[in-house]
């Protein structure tokens, strides 16, 4: 078996052509990885990089091509199957059982022989935990946990099935960079004991520090693998957009010096009790970007609701011009005069309704303008032809169900519509999560252009590099505090990163 | 390694795929292949019983027009079928489960009688008005209930629609059993059959529901497609978050929406006392407010289908009946026969949206 390491190739992908309807997700695609090899794949939103993991993990079967593991062709018929063949999955979206314990779910549905849970699956844990370096409490329940540990859980779920081929879909999206690192540490260990690693992402400087090999995705094909070694990131871009890309985010000055929004001691108590934002104070200027950096999860969502009216707040106060909106239903905000823009995280959830076209979404807060009981289409319809031209929005005609368009183009209807509104303040949430890199670099374009004319702009994100460039100022949350407002001229990513987790080690325990 | 030793189960032979959206055409042909499929299977089991396929269809079909009387007939079950339909639409379209139509006819039919029965010395035109006036409310009210409760304590409207269905049912036979009893009646208690006075008119020789459920096809279909109403509506089903972020009151949209849908199930309870039964009895409604929902579903909620679907299933009612006296056949095998064109029709709705793939030769 020792002798077989670097030259087998673990897994090998042979012309994988998959179509959804008229859509081709992937087209012949090739791909290989060597045991004891770390493999990126990296591709744009929509490239197919998912559509071609979920094949490997039995989740979607290829229309034509075969899959190889070990030189031999198999047939992956469910997610069972795949972890029979060696094949580990961790999602985006963690799959573990909330209220028990880390080895509970990592035990769980796996049939080994005898009607008794025996002790040596913990020892065997133990075991698995110390080779591969994973730092991790056994008897800790899912709901302590954090992000990171929970990724733990879902790592040691894939060893203990004695995967050796592990494939993760973006697994630092939800890290902290100190966190990241630690997980770096961890697939490195995972390379030497000879274990085959995907890693799915579209951070380059990720790519950069832990690949041996990169395979690009462009739109479904697979348009070239190269050595890390060989590579910068520049190239990388060029390969993964087609063209050359000037990868700097503007940051014009402006000159404003009024105060747009101020919230003082806000709390958020959510329907089960517990504290979503607790006692947070900040204010917003007129034409400023302020950043809002944080885990998912530490309150974000609940912040840009409690400000566009949606959610009850149990103590505190928002002061717009001085006037305090707490208490107001979204309806009278809006004819208050307020433009308040929000763009939220749930796009076709909360932002549009899924099955109406664009001309229908564009009436979604001004439908009720007119007088008379009908709907006057007449102008939403040139609205959302107009956006069609001016955001480079692909969907085969304005009536056609938003949700049939792709991420990217469904961000464009909703943020061009609340653009157009002409609004004070916009509340952007994940404004680019989803996004190409062509499409990201758009609505930064558009929402410097609104910082110019003066609007606030409250930008909910997730990426730090990004945000640093983007920014003026950067407000850290973490479980619903305000951990630090930074200056971006000032601030660094590792600072930023402690203010992230910072609460985390007094209140979640988390080591 | 014992990775190469693993035997994974081989392909399955068929396997389903979910399908991307499908033209309207594409439905149209579907909704073909699943009659004709339907017709092919009623005939084996008609074959089976011992008749032929050919002459019971062709019984069918004629039974339901082959005369005035017959056409009239099959008008006559098509009108309540109809409003109900429609009335549970803007329900539906709220994604507002109300599977209490039943109900809301029967409630309809209660509140429209009242007036029959005790004020029939009105003006003709002014009573009846008031009798359609009863219905809605009646059924609007009934309703509303199940939509109070669900956007106050969030209860679920499948279940309380469908309970105060019983409620409804047994307060008819309360009233013919109590108050409103006929004292002419001896033994057999019924409620007293209208005067004429309180009897729907007559247009071409049948009851004047048919030209209320034509309007109100019209109305309910520019209701829905081009008001601010219908655009609330649709949103609502869609996402209530949504319709929150976009400012709208999603509670007095629930509210009132529930009421206009049980208001014109009311109706199509109001036309059946007075139009069709002139009396009110346990049958008013009769399962009408159940096939609603399913004409409703196969319509894909719109009004000008609907219309359609009615009059097709009213033709299979009518077609059924003549089949039966015609062959001597017991009403089983009408009620097998549409069921079977049924089961058809609906799981016909899977193929619009999955199909299946065959495993491919190595």
């Amino acid at each position: 078996m020792e002798n077989m390491k670097n030259e087998a190739m673990a897994i090998e992908l042979k012309q994988i052509t998959k179509t959804f309807g008229s859509v081709v997700a992937n087209n012949k695609i090739d791909l290989s990885v060597k045991q004891g090899e770390i493999l990126a794949l990296l591709g744009e939103n929509g490239s197919g990089k998912t559509t071609l993991m979920n094949m490997l993990s039995g989740i979607y079967k290829p229309d034509s091509g075969s899959i190889l593991i070990n030189g031999q062709i198999v047939t992956i018929n469910s997610p069972e199957d795949a972890i029979l063949l060696g094949v580990g999955m961790i999602h985006q979206h963690f799959k573990l059982v909330e209220a028990l314990s880390a080895t509970d779910n990592i035990i769980l549905g796996v049939k080994d022989k005898g009607l008794f849970l025996n002790k040596s699956r913990g020892e065997k844990i133990g075991e698995i935990s110390k080779r591969f370096g994973l730092n991790l409490d056994p008897e800790k329940k899912i709901y302590q946990m954090s992000v990171s540990e929970k990724q733990t859980v879902e790592i040691l779920k894939v060893l203990y099935r004695k995967a050796d081929i592990l494939v993760l879909d973006e697994p630092t999206a939800v890290l902290t960079p100190q966190e990241t690192n630690r997980l770096f540490e961890i697939l490195r260990l995972m390379k030497k004991e000879g274990c085959a690693v995907i890693i799915i992402t579209h951070k380059l400087n990720e790519v950069m520090e832990i690949s041996d090999r990169v395979t690009i995705l462009r739109k479904g094909e697979s348009v070239a693998t190269v050595k890390t070694a060989d590579t910068n990131a520049h190239e990388l871009t060029e390969l993964m957009v087609g063209r050359p890309v000037e990868l700097s985010i503007e940051h014009p000055e402006t000159y404003f010096e009024e105060n747009l929004l101020e919230v003082h001691h806000l709390t958020i108590v959510s329907e089960e009790g517990i504290d979503m934002i607790k006692d947070i104070s900040f204010d917003l200027n007129r034409g400023e970007i302020l950043g809002v950096a944080g885990v998912a999860g530490s309150g974000q969502k609940e912040l840009c609701e409690a400000i566009a009216g949606l959610l009850t707040v149990k103590k505190g106060a928002v002061l717009y011009h001085n006037e305090n909106i707490v208490g107001k239903t979204p309806n009278e905000i809006i004819k208050m005069g307020i433009s308040m823009s929000f763009i939220p995280e749930d796009r076709l959830g909360m932002g549009l309704a899924a099955s109406m076209g664009m001309v229908d979404n564009m009436l979604l807060k001004k439908y009720n303008e007119g007088k008379g009981p009908f709907v006057s289409k007449k102008s939403a319809r040139e609205l959302a032809k107009r956006l069609v031209e001016q955001l480079d929005i692909i969907t085969p005609s304005v009536d056609t169900p938003v949700r049939r368009l792709s991420g990217g183009n469904v961000q464009k209807v909703l943020l061009g519509r609340e653009i157009e509104s002409e609004p004070n303040v916009l509340i952007t949430a994940y404004a680019v999560r989803g996004l190409d890199i062509n499409s990201s670099y758009t609505i930064y374009d558009s929402l410097n252009e609104q910082k110019k004319k003066g609007v606030g702009v409250l930008f909910i994100g997730e990426d730090l590099d990004v945000m640093l460039e983007l920014c003026d100022r950067i407000m850290v949350l973490c479980h619903g505090r305000v951990t630090g407002i930074v200056d971006t001229k000032l601030a660094t990513k590792e600072q930023l990163g402690l203010l992230m987790t910072d609460a985390s080690a007094k209140i979640g325990g988390a080591k | 390694m014992s990775i190469l030793n693993v035997k994974t189960k081989q392909e399955p032979f068929i396997r389903v795929v979910k399908k991307t959206e499908i033209s309207l055409g594409k439905t149209l042909v579907l909704s073909l292949g699943a009659f004709v499929a339907a017709v092919i299977a009623g005939g084996i089991f008609i074959l089976a019983i011992g008749q032929n396929p050919f002459e019971v269809y062709a019984t069918i079909v004629q039974g339901a027009w082959r005369s005035s009387i017959a056409t009239k007939g099959t008008i006559k079950i098509a009108i309540p079928l109809l409003i109900a339909a429609l009335g549970i639409t803007p329900a539906f379209q709220m994604k507002f489960w109300n599977i209490g139509a039943e109900g809301q006819i029967i409630m309809g039919g209660i509140f429209a009688t009242y007036f029959a029965l005790h004020y029939d010395y009105l003006p003709h035109g002014l009573l009846l008005i008031l009798m359609f006036a009863a219905g809605m409310i009646g059924g609007g009210l009934w309703g509303l209930i199940p939509a109070y409760f669900k956007t106050k304590f969030g209860t679920n409207e499948t279940l309380f629609t469908l309970m105060l269905n019983y409620i409804a049912l047994y307060m008819i036979r309360f009233f013919i059993e109590g108050p409103w009893r006929d004292p002419a009646s001896s033994g057999f208690p019924k409620i007293a059959t209208f005067t004429k006075n309180a009897r729907l008119d007559q247009i071409f020789g049948v009851q004047a529901g048919w030209l209320i459920g034509l309007i109100l096809v019209v109305i309910l279909f520019i209701y829905l497609r081009y008001t601010k109403h219908g655009y609330e509506i649709s949103v609502v089903g869609e996402s209530i978050n949504t319709a929150r972020y976009a400012g709208m009151n999603v509670k007095k949209i629930i509210l009132r929406t529930m009421f206009i849908s049980g208001a014109i199930c009311g109706i199509a309870g109001m036309t059946q006392v007075t139009g069709a039964a002139y009396t009110l009895g346990e049958g008013v409604a009769g399962g009408v407010g159940f096939t609603a929902i399913t004409v409703a579903w196969l319509s894909k909620l719109n009004p000008a289908i609907i219309l359609v679907v009615t009059v097709l299933f009213s033709m299979l009612e009518k077609g059924c009946s003549v089949m039966q006296s015609t062959f001597g056949l017991s009403s089983a095998v009408s009620g097998i026969l549409q069921g079977i064109i049924l089961f058809f029709i609906l799981g016909f709705d899977f193929f619009t949206r999955y199909r299946f793939v065959l495993r491919k030769a190595r």
